[in-house]
């Protein structure tokens, strides 16, 4: 099957300090994948970068393609009928995501209105009907409502309704849950789950929360310092976990049983971006460091239908 | 709702009677207007019979409280120096300085609005560097300077147009230009910071990932929310339409309230004065309420409260 998406060698830097250094990632139609690994890795970065919504000052190069369509310095009008419309996006704050001085009917209809090219009156019905699909209690009563008349979990339903009006073949969401409270955030999983197999949509899920990403997506790649350091399906990456960084992050999760004591870390920090090692970035934190790894970055090399960027993985 | 907009009025209200008490006060306290209207070699019986005739040998505090009696029941008193009634003559100036401070306030918009929005579109390129340097110039140039350098490129070198006075409207022009440049370019700086400001929130990140044009980001989302600051200070200056002259006035020897009020304070001539004051001190009041009515529309985070 060919993937929907194919990220290759996306390289994204501001004022020439690089924040993404190379990402190869392929997305199936339908599949969930989770992008994971800590603040600034560059995990948003690489999909506001497909997009093209970075700031202008920020570089990109590589290659994105939908289907084939090169989406890099595709013309504005191109772009424009891909966001929302075959890829669309949510994110992390639902309440600063939404214009403070529409009301939440009007902004969901705006979304229908661009993509199902449907009148005013007609987008507005559809716009009640997503609003209902999303779960949002009272929808007729609510598409009036201004987005701070809102709790941050409803916030979040109008931002999906909103991704869903152009029926989209991927929906990336950027860590959706992590500005709501526990309960709300299962909702809210569980609400992308079912309206991915639903729809048959893709979705990439951007999160820093490992427990997030194993339950909701099938695959996962791991991210560290702008480059994507291991990928593959959720099973095997948390039952056996090959790279340093991974074995790092699954180490840090609080054992659930067993007697209390200091959470553990991975010692040291993230690189800065603008010196970064020759070698692997990881390499000055990495408990298997070898000389080998300080000359060159290791590749993103595939064994047993997984891949992983480390010299001593393979 | 209603209770905001009853607070708004009582605050108003109480502002103009603090600006009344304070002009009363300071014209009081900064010199005799018997001798400076009589002149200083005056006959001390003339002197006498002219306090005795405008209530000034009585005590302060008492023609204080005849002065606020007597603007609470709407008499706003008569000049000294020819008897007229000040409130007339303060109004009849009003036509001539709203023919340069409305046309001012034109240019201000038509300029300073749409260079702001352009500067913050096109941020740190050669438009953006340019509009900013011109407005730096345009807003730390005083506008006595500023008319003076007009009147000798437009008036004295190329004999385009008049240097000062009132007729035809070229003699507006200059003192319009005068008026809107310092204005735009104050326009333009705030516009273009509320414009940067919005820009940068995620919701605008938002309309473009799903698929808004970015001509309809910046009409239909950027512009509502940027409007809500910059309509502030087009409030101050729709505040000062009827006093924001003053200064120009005087360089281009306009006859408008401006003129009047420099003139009236040199001369001491009290009722005159505090009638210019409580007219300059209503008009901002009032701008500035219809501004905080405004935000309300503007901004259905504030209605709710």
């Amino acid at each position: 099957m060919a993937p929907l998406v194919s990220l290759r060698g996306l390289r994204v830097a501001f004022d020439g300090v690089p924040a993404l250094r190379g990402i190869d990632l392929d997305v199936m139609p339908g599949e969930a994948v989770g992008l994971v690994g800590e603040s600034g890795c560059g995990k948003s970065v690489t999909w506001l970068a497909a997009l093209g919504l970075l700031p202008r000052q920020a570089s990109v190069t590589g290659s994105v393609l939908l289907e084939g369509t090169e989406l890099l310095a595709a013309p504005a009008q191109v772009l424009e009928r891909v966001r929302g419309g075959r890829i669309a996006m949510i994110f992390q704050d639902p309440a600063s995501s939404l214009n403070p001085v529409h009301r939440i009917g009007t902004q969901v209809a705006e979304a229908v209105a661009l993509h199902q090219g449907l009148p005013r009156g007609a987008a507005r019905a559809e716009a009640k009907r997503l609003l209902d699909q999303v779960g949002m209690p009272d929808a007729a009563r609510r598409m009036d409502a201004y987005p701070h008349e809102l709790s941050g979990g409803q916030n979040q339903r109008v931002m999906i309704a909103m991704a869903l009006a152009g029926r989209p073949e991927l929906l990336v969401a950027d860590e959706p849950t992590t500005a709501l409270d526990v309960t709300i955030q299962a909702q809210i999983l569980e609400l992308l789950t079912e309206l991915r197999r639903a729809h048959g949509m893709a979705l990439v899920l951007i999160s820093h929360d490992l427990g997030v990403v194993a339950e909701t997506c099938e695959r996962v790649a791991v991210m560290y310092a702008g480059r994507i350091v291991e990928e593959a399906a959720v099973d095997a990456l948390f039952a056996i976990p090959r790279h340093p960084y991974t074995k790092g992050l699954l180490g840090a999760l609080p054992p659930i049983d067993g007697p209390r004591g200091p959470l553990a870390s991975i010692p040291g920090g993230v690189p800065d971006p603008s010196a970064m090692p020759p070698g692997c970035a990881f390499a000055p934190r990495c408990p298997a460091h070898v000389q080998a790894c300080d000359v060159a970055p290791p590749a993103l090399l595939e064994r047993d239908g997984r891949a992983s960027a480390c010299l001593l993985a393979a | 709702m209603l209770r905001f907009i009853l607070s708004r009025f009582a605050r108003a209200a109480l502002t103009i009677g603090m600006v009344v008490t304070f002009a009363f006060v300071v014209l009081r306290l900064s010199g005799d207007p018997a001798q400076i209207i009589l002149g200083a070699d005056a006959e001390p019986e003339a002197v006498d019979a002219f306090r005795a005739s405008w209530g000034l040998d009585q005590p302060v505090w008492l023609q204080y409280f005849h002065y606020f009696g007597a603007i609470l029941s709407g008499d706003l008193g008569r000049s000294m120096r020819d008897g007229r009634d000040a409130m007339t003559l303060v109004l009849e100036r009003i036509p001539a300085t709203l023919l340069l401070t409305l046309p001012a306030l034109a240019i201000k918009l038509a300029l300073g609005i749409p260079a702001g929005m352009l500067a913050a579109l096109h941020r740190n390129s050669f438009l953006d560097r340019a509009v900013m340097a011109l407005a730096v110039a345009g807003f730390t140039v005083p506008s006595f300077v500023l008319g003076l350098l007009l009147v000798l490129v437009f008036a004295v070198q190329l004999g385009w147009l008049p240097s000062g006075g009132q007729g035809t409207w070229q003699h507006a022009v200059l003192p319009v230009i005068t008026l809107g440049v310092g204005g735009a370019a104050v326009l333009a700086r705030f516009t273009r910071s509320a414009m940067l400001e919005v820009l940068g929130q995620p919701y605008i990140r938002t309309a473009s990932a799903k698929g808004v044009p970015w001509g309809a980001v910046v009409r239909g989302h950027a512009l509502p929310n940027a409007a809500i600051p910059t309509v502030t200070i087009i409030g101050f200056m729709v505040g000062s339409l009827i006093a924001g002259a003053v200064v120009v006035e005087s360089v281009f020897s306009w006859p408008g309230v401006g003129r009047l009020l420099v003139v009236a304070v040199a001369n001491r001539d009290l009722a005159v004065v505090q009638c210019v004051l409580l007219l300059v001190a209503a008009t901002m009041v009032t701008s500035n309420l219809v501004v905080d009515l405004l935000y309300g529309v503007l901004d259905p985070r504030l209605r709710s409260r």
